[in-house]
């Protein structure tokens, strides 16, 4: 077996994992495609521990880490996906804009969603106008107003 | 190393890994252009079995079966639930993509020109006869429990502590100290 024939099927997979996790707008679907960034680097272990014989088997057993590894980051992540839905009702990459300044067309319509906690069940669709967390009940309200202050 | 045989007379092996790494790739390059969100999940799948019988293909047989187990189990199993947790459209949506694509495929399309340039220029000569046996559990699992002990404990810790953390990330019950 020719080495470069796994190396540019693995570099090939890597390319298109970072362009899926470029392109997509869907958080689960960056997800899955940095599931297929991991896999590009699993097949270069074998395929190298499988060329240079390694008494050790670095290759293999790396190969085994990072697997669980992955496991372990996507269940992490499907609960910090579940969280996110749960609070603001998308998993939309770009409407998650919450670290950037608000630009001068968007009336703080990205902030909004966060500052009324909801809490519980799922309440429907998030208020996205403008003032949206103050048709939240006055104890969400002034709770953000002390978490405001918290923070400034 | 031992002397490279041609690229023209490509053994039986070759061929089946590169037909199983086109079958990888083509069901890859799906995963990232299907407009359905599950059918994304379902194309994973196929993509990551066509990487268990390239790990086969390479006498790596624990990590193939590892990789049927834990990939096409687990993981694609995880991910159809987070699909359906969080209420995403079933059936064909349009804006799965974001804007900048455009931009997202210049840069995939320049590392993977990089990468394949790069590694073909440097593994022109490599080769690697596969002789059957080195990848078995036997052989890994002593591999593990002689050389690799302290990674595979620290593993362990890691592996307990992300299910603690997805636990407390998933309940709402669980309220920080104010």
């Amino acid at each position: 077996m020719h080495v470069v024939y796994p190396a540019v099927v693995s570099a090939l997979l890597f390319s298109i994992g970072v362009y899926g996790v470029l392109a997509r707008r869907n958080t689960i679907l960056v997800l899955m495609s940095v599931e297929l960034m991991l896999n590009a680097v699993n097949l270069n272990l074998v395929a190298f521990d499988v060329w240079l014989r390694d008494r050790l088997h670095g290759g293999q057993v790396l190969t085994l880490f990072v697997i669980v590894i992955a496991a372990a980051e996507v269940g992490l992540g499907l609960a910090i996906i579940l969280a996110l839905y749960r609070n603001r009702q998308t998993v939309d990459l770009d409407r998650l804009r919450d670290l950037a300044e608000p630009t001068g067309t968007g009336d703080g319509a990205a902030r909004d969603p966060v500052r009324g906690p909801l809490r519980g069940p799922l309440r429907g669709p998030a208020p996205t106008g403008s003032g949206g967390a103050l048709t939240d009940s006055g104890q969400a309200v002034s709770e953000s107003a002390t978490r405001s202050g918290e923070t400034s | 190393m031992t002397e490279a045989p041609s690229y023209l007379s490509p053994t039986g092996q070759e061929i089946v890994f590169l037909l199983l790494g086109a079958v990888a790739v083509g069901s890859a390059l799906l995963v990232v252009t299907t407009r359905q969100l599950v059918h994304a999940a379902l194309w994973l799948v196929v993509c990551f079995g066509a990487l268990a019988g390239g790990y086969l293909v390479l006498t790596a047989e624990f990590v193939a079966w590892v990789q049927v187990l834990i990939y096409v189990g687990a993981i694609v199993a995880l991910l159809l639930f987070g699909i359906m947790l969080t209420r995403a459209p079933i059936g064909r949506t349009a804006d799965l993509d974001s804007r900048n694509r455009p931009a997202a495929a210049v840069v995939a399309v320049a590392t993977a020109v990089v990468l394949v340039t790069v590694v073909i220029d440097g593994f022109r000569t490599a080769y690697a006869p596969l002789e059957p046996g080195g990848g078995s559990a036997k052989e890994l699992g002593s591999s593990i429990f002689r050389n690799w002990v302290l990674p595979f404990e620290a593993l362990s810790v890691l592996l307990l502590a992300a299910l603690i953390g997805a636990i407390v990330l998933s309940r709402t019950d669980i309220r920080g100290r104010d």
